[in-house]
């Protein structure tokens, strides 16, 4: 780290580049590596640079249009709006906050679920948005949850979750501590019920989305490359007083450390996925593309 | 200052050695001080009585963290006619942050898990602050399944200021153990009452605390983030811990306001530590007539009842 970076206070120091979203523009640096990539182009290989193969973020629709078969979609429990039932407000108050979230994103809250096909298999699939409150899990995020495990049982279907998180909403304080349990809760009936739950980890997946929903997978799946932990890294290194290793916390360490069941590029992330779904719901296997 | 007093305490421990001084001089001459004394205890007691009826967040947050606050080891003797315990997670280590064992309740045999935290500075390192690792949690889940296997109720006291934020915690997989345990709780056919008698921090409180009556000591705090965290995240500076308590609504009867908990147990004036005996016959009884509750509901509509209560948790518009 360079003296001067070592002078600003650390809650203030920005992140490293690569936390930063795609920026609208004809042409993308890759946060990674640099290289210039032409925006249409970056797209169609699903974000992800063709140059150092870094998994940039996408929104929560991206990545469901990327993930589900085109046809049949649907959106599902979509009425659902944040509430300040607290009257937060620490420099900014909790209301402006959602309302400038819901602006930029165009997302009601952080969760956003839909019901559709993986290679002609029936699933309910749910998405972090990152740019709502750094994916924050409230009392929306964790209902919406809840009840697309609901529709699963219901329908007896199988779950994904793409989460992206920097943990629970501190908004929304104890109630937000809250929906780790109630999410866990709705997994555990899943779990009871023998319908797999996959989870795929996604940069960056933190504190209480880590520690609940995240870390709940019948199968653990992770992006290459992505943040994911339970305590954040500043938070570490100011704890125990030591650099952190080098890796600390990425996908390729928790894999070793044997944390997660594998690594998927996310080219790979549809036909992996819809494999080990056939396997877990004893379907025949999907036929090959010739 | 006096050590054994907060700073808002003070007025209190004035008047304490003022009666002290009092008492020696009576005791060391042939003053009658009786009348003064009696009186001074008087005005003690109603400067008691009004310090402790108008405490802000940030004044409970520093008594559920005072350092004579009573923790999970103290209450044993005091609760339980018996208590062995059990060490481990049968993997790793046995993680002295999270301190577990059988034990009985009246006649009832019980399983107790509880954070403990270290009163000196050797204990404070041995038990980690209070704060646990992974295995700490897998110690616990082993033996809240265990209490399952001989149907013996579960009784946790929570106080942590959080899990451990270390490099070794994250690498054996601090967020797995935290989420296994929330699983699992939800599903275990057996009455949880747990009890937050200090600090409840945050995931690391949660992952034992998942059950059928929740419970807040009085002067105890229950939070998502500490006060300091939520202060140095959101304002960006270390200093607004207090306006952070206040808007985190952390205290045991903003809660109970909420609907977020069962019951406040009421602690003694001046708080837990200023009569332990006191406060274990009031959580004593709390204990036993939830147990007795929910011992009669069958395990089945046991477990129904818990997933729906944990599912209905939420604010939202629709």
């Amino acid at each position: 780290m360079s003296w001067y970076k070592r002078l600003v206070p650390p809650q203030i120091r920005i992140e490293s580049s690569s936390t930063r979203k795609v920026p609208q523009g004809l042409w993308i640096k890759c946060p990674n590596c640099d290289t210039p990539l032409y925006r249409s182009e970056l797209e169609r290989n699903l974000n992800v640079c063709p140059k150092c193969q870094h998994h940039m973020r996408v929104s929560a629709r991206e990545r469901l249009a990327m993930f589900l078969d085109e046809q049949p979609r649907q959106e599902l429990i979509v009425g659902l709006a944040p509430r300040d039932f607290l009257k937060f407000r620490d420099s900014k108050r909790y209301r402006d906050r959602i309302n400038q979230a819901q602006k930029e994103t165009k997302e009601k809250d952080a969760l956003v679920v839909m019901q559709g096909q993986l290679h002609g298999m029936p699933l309910v699939c749910t998405a972090f948005e990152f740019g709502f409150m750094g994916g924050s899990m409230g009392s929306v995020v964790g209902e919406k949850f809840a009840q697309a495990a609901a529709v699963c049982l219901k329908e007896r279907m199988p779950l994904v979750c793409f989460s992206t998180s920097g943990g629970a909403r501190m908004q929304e304080a104890l109630v937000s501590l809250f929906q780790m349990s109630k999410t866990a809760a709705a997994l555990a009936r899943m779990r009871k019920n023998r319908l797999p739950y996959i989870s795929v980890l996604t940069d960056p997946t933190m504190g209480g989305v880590s520690a609940s929903l995240g870390m709940l997978g019948d199968v653990q799946i992770a992006e290459p490359g992505a943040l994911i932990g339970f305590a954040g890294p500043r938070v570490i290194e100011q704890t125990v007083r030591e650099t952190l290793p080098e890796g600390f916390q990425r996908s390729e360490f928790l894999l070793e450390h044997g944390a997660i069941d594998m690594l998927v590029p996310r080219g790979e992330m549809r036909d992996t996925i819809a494999d080990l779904l056939r396997l877990m719901m004893n379907r025949s296997p999907r036929a090959r593309d010739a | 200052m006096n050590p054994d007093f907060l700073d808002f305490e003070q007025p209190i421990a004035e008047l304490d050695a003022k009666i002290r001084e009092l008492r020696h001089m009576g005791a060391e001459s042939d003053l009658d001080l009786d009348t003064e004394i009696e009186r001074l205890q008087g005005r003690r007691r109603a400067l008691v009585e009004d310090i402790f009826s108008n405490l802000s967040a940030w004044q409970v947050t520093q008594l559920a963290r005072h350092p004579q606050r009573p923790y999970t080891r103290d209450y044993l003797s005091y609760l339980f006619s018996e208590f062995h315990e059990l060490h481990g997670d049968q993997a790793y280590a046995d993680d002295q942050a999270i301190l577990a064992g059988m034990a009985r309740l009246d006649s009832t045999p019980v399983m107790v898990i509880g954070h403990q935290k270290g009163r000196d500075t050797k204990e404070k390192l041995e038990h980690n602050f209070g704060m646990p690792r992974p295995e700490g949690y897998r110690k616990a889940r082993r033996l809240m399944q265990m209490a399952e296997r001989f149907r013996m109720p579960i009784i946790t006291f929570i106080d942590t200021p959080g899990a451990y934020p270390g490099i070794g915690a994250e690498e054996r997989g601090q967020s797995e153990a935290i989420a296994r345990n929330l699983e699992v709780m939800a599903e275990l056919r057996v009455p949880i009452v747990s009890v937050v008698i200090g600090e409840g921090g945050s995931g690391g409180a949660l992952a034992i605390g998942v059950g059928d009556h929740l419970m807040m000591l009085q002067y105890s705090i229950y939070s998502v983030i500490s006060p300091e965290g939520c202060s140095s995240i959101l304002w960006k500076s270390a200093e607004k811990a207090q306006e952070a308590a206040e808007a985190l609504g952390l205290t045991s009867e903003r809660l109970k306001q909420l609907e977020l908990i069962d019951e406040i147990v009421e602690e003694p004036l001046g708080g837990a530590h200023r009569d332990l005996e006191a406060m274990s016959a009031t959580l004593k009884q709390a204990l036993a007539k939830s147990l007795a509750e929910l011992g009669a509901l069958d395990p089945v509509a046991l477990v129904d009842r818990r997933e729906d209560r944990l599912l209905q948790v939420g604010m939202y518009q629709t």
